[in-house]
């Protein structure tokens, strides 16, 4: 029999395995029954025992979307024509649609605040964090731990400061003062990660396009830029978890047009009745943008969390 | 192709003074070395040639031209770093075809140029591969020829060898002085492997501590060194010194070393107080016959020569001798210096005196 010291054992290797379908059960558990609720019908969805074998149906998708109201019983007797499959779903239930809810448009805050503030984030955190690494900067060390202490208390103790200077700004209630207020939250975050990304990358490569006739900005933008690309896109998609699942400062600095979907969601709840599949509905697909940018940028994360871990 | 002068170059970082009053010139077309221990200033120097750092005070002339003030990219000049800095996210060919491209060349007609420079180094077969898979020499060919293909008026090296294994350094370092041989380019190179100045340099500074210590040809500097510090940095095993209090005349052949009395250059300087005779190990003999005598207390073979450590009356030195001598430690030996490679230094000062055999070396600093 033989031993080795970094090749593992059958033995450990089905114990980490075994460990890591437990683990992906756990955290995958509550994930999958929100999205097996979406698709329930609403008695389906409170039955106890809980179904798990069930008969699918969109009925809270589209009660996701759409505003309803109960029909009289004339109007249910009364025999309608050319209604389309969703209408007739509504009616099977006694309802009728009057429009469309407000989710689509909330949902669309969440992407133009969400995606805007890890734009700016990332932009300013980039340049900020290339003049940290590249230049000497007086007091160098001391503004970069003053950038860090904003993150030392909860971004929540400042809120009702934040909201009377909102208030006075008339920034409460707009796709700015959001886009504003996650922004500033986040670069911190940026500058800190980002700069650490940039230090790896030697000097050497800027002097050598320097000398190979371009300038410093060009240098920064052609050779520094795309080899911190994997860092950068790292740095981002931390950003746009942060910004995309915000609720607190979301419920208390936003109301109507700029309202964005995490303290919307909730209020779904009591439009008409307790509608569980559209809530769940409606978080499912709140999860899939964070989802999909995560999963396109999954490879640069990766690399991103060893970087400079190795010296190459 | 230039030349390059430099004058009165100075180089501060806050209090700390890196390169004081250099001044030297590179003639066209040499292969010029930049020697010294780490910190010694010539990585600043050659960075401040190549207008990676602005100097402090002095005057940088390419080409009679005063180019201190100037970027880099005006410079006309080719930088090959130490770690190589190849573009990694590029391939070979587009390594090579930057510079070109960035001042403006055509792609068709750099793609050319690319293609005859990698004729030139042997790697027109790894154009496309990426820069991540390259062993060691095939980057360092890459970096050359990046710096190659524009034609620039100089080259600058930073220990572009520092990065390879020690046999491969001795190949890469006949093939860039090829390579030097048959372009003509004016080349700064700096190292701080005296051997590897000595092999492939046409001259040398040596610096230390921010200051020019002596220039010349290579030669020159091994056998007439202008100061201690250089006699001790140049050669394996370097320089040895006797150390004694004498006084020294003008006209003198002879000194007195101990009851020993020892035959030098005629000397054209006196001197009084602390002084060290330096010697070259290989100007050391055995001679039962002498009566300056000395114990041997080690013996290092090194396959056609052997090194021998002896402890003589004014201090302990190395000498060099055939492997045929039979040598054991232990021995009291009898030891005779070649008379004409004798230098005399300054302890305080650490200058060589002024004999009538490096005064034509030390007068052209």
């Amino acid at each position: 029999m033989s031993f080795s010291v970094t090749e593992p054992s059958n033995r450990q290797k089905w114990i980490s395995g075994a460990l890591v379908i437990g683990y992906a059960i756990i955290t995958l558990l509550p994930l999958f029954w929100i999205v097996a609720t979406g698709f329930k019908s609403s008695p389906d969805s409170i039955a106890y025992p809980p179904k798990v074998i069930f008969e699918p149906t969109v009925e809270g998708y589209v009660n996701l979307f759409t505003t309803q109201t109960r029909l009289s019983q004339d109007a249910i007797s009364e025999p309608r024509k050319n209604l389309s499959w969703y209408e007739q779903l509504v009616r099977e239930k006694g309802n009728t649609i009057v429009g469309p809810s407000r989710f689509s448009e909330r949902f669309f805050n969440s992407v133009i605040i969400g995606f805007g503030s890890t734009f700016f984030a990332i932009l300013l955190g980039t340049i900020s964090a290339y003049a940290f690494s590249r230049f000497r900067i007086p007091l160098k060390d001391d503004l970069l731990f003053f950038i860090l202490s904003t993150r030392m208390m909860p971004p929540i103790a400042v809120a009702i400061p934040i909201f009377l200077m909102f208030r006075h700004l008339g920034l409460n209630d707009t796709h700015a003062g959001m886009i504003l207020l996650y922004t500033a939250v986040n670069l911190s975050l940026a500058v800190w990660l980002i700069n650490g990304f940039i230090d790896e990358i030697p000097i050497e490569y800027e002097e050598a396009a320097l000398i190979d006739g371009y300038t410093r900005f060009q240098a920064f933008y052609k050779v520094v830029l795309p080899q911190a690309a994997t860092g950068i896109a790292s740095t981002a998609i931390f950003c746009l978890i942060f910004a995309w699942n915000e609720y607190a400062f979301a419920v208390l600095l936003t109301s109507g047009t700029a309202q964005t979907a995490p303290p919307f969601i909730p209020t779904i709840i009591g439009v008409a009745g307790q509608d569980w599949p559209a809530v769940a509905a409606g978080a499912t697909l709140f999860l899939l943008p964070v989802m999909i940018f995560t999963i396109i940028l999954r490879k640069h994360l990766l690399r991103g969390i060893t970087f400079g871990a190795v010296r190459k | 192709m230039a030349q390059i002068r430099i004058e009165n170059l100075c180089k501060e970082f806050g209090s700390f003074t890196a390169v004081e009053s250099s001044t030297f010139t590179i003639e066209d077309g040499e292969f010029f070395m930049l020697l010294g221990p780490s910190g010694c200033g010539k990585t600043t120097t050659l960075r401040m040639m190549a207008g990676l750092e602005l100097p402090t005070s002095g005057e940088i002339y390419i080409d009679s031209e005063e180019v201190g003030m100037k970027r880099a990219s005006e410079r006309d000049i080719a930088f090959v770093f130490q770690m190589f800095a190849l573009y990694p996210h590029m391939n070979v060919g587009k390594n090579m075809s930057y510079p070109l491209i960035s001042q403006g060349m055509s792609r068709k007609q750099a793609k050319e140029k690319v293609l005859e420079v990698a004729r030139i180094l042997g790697i027109e077969d790894i154009l496309n591969k990426p820069i991540g898979g390259l062993s060691g020499g095939d980057r360092q060919r890459v970096a050359l020829g990046r710096a190659i293909v524009r034609e620039p008026k100089a080259f600058f090296m930073d220990e572009p060898l520092g990065a390879l294994d020690a046999e491969f350094r001795e190949h890469m370092a006949e093939e860039l002085r090829a390579l030097h041989d048959r372009m003509g380019a004016t080349t700064v190179y700096v190292t701080h492997d005296q051997l590897e100045a000595m092999q492939m340099g046409d001259k040398i500074v040596v610096m230390n501590h921010g200051v020019v210590e002596q220039f010349g040809v290579p030669q020159e500097i091994y056998d007439w060194p202008a100061t201690r510090f250089v006699a001790q940095f140049i050669g394996s095993p370097s320089m040895s010194f006797l150390n004694f209090e004498a006084t020294i005349n003008k006209g003198d052949s002879v000194f007195d070393l101990g009851e020993y009395e020892v035959k030098i250059p005629k000397m054209l300087e006196e001197a009084t107080g602390k002084l060290s005779l330096g010697v070259r190990p290989e100007h050391i003999h055995f001679s039962d016959r002498s009566a300056y005598r000395g114990e041997t207390i080690a013996v290092e073979y090194l396959g056609t020569t052997q090194i021998v450590t002896i402890r003589t009356p004014h201090g302990v030195i190395k000498a060099r001798a055939s492997s045929d001598t039979p040598i054991a430690s232990g021995e009291n030996v009898g030891l005779e210096f070649d008379a004409r490679t004798l230098s005399i230094f300054h302890e305080e000062t650490g200058r060589a005196l002024q004999s009538e055999a490096n005064a034509g070396v030390l007068n052209r600093v």
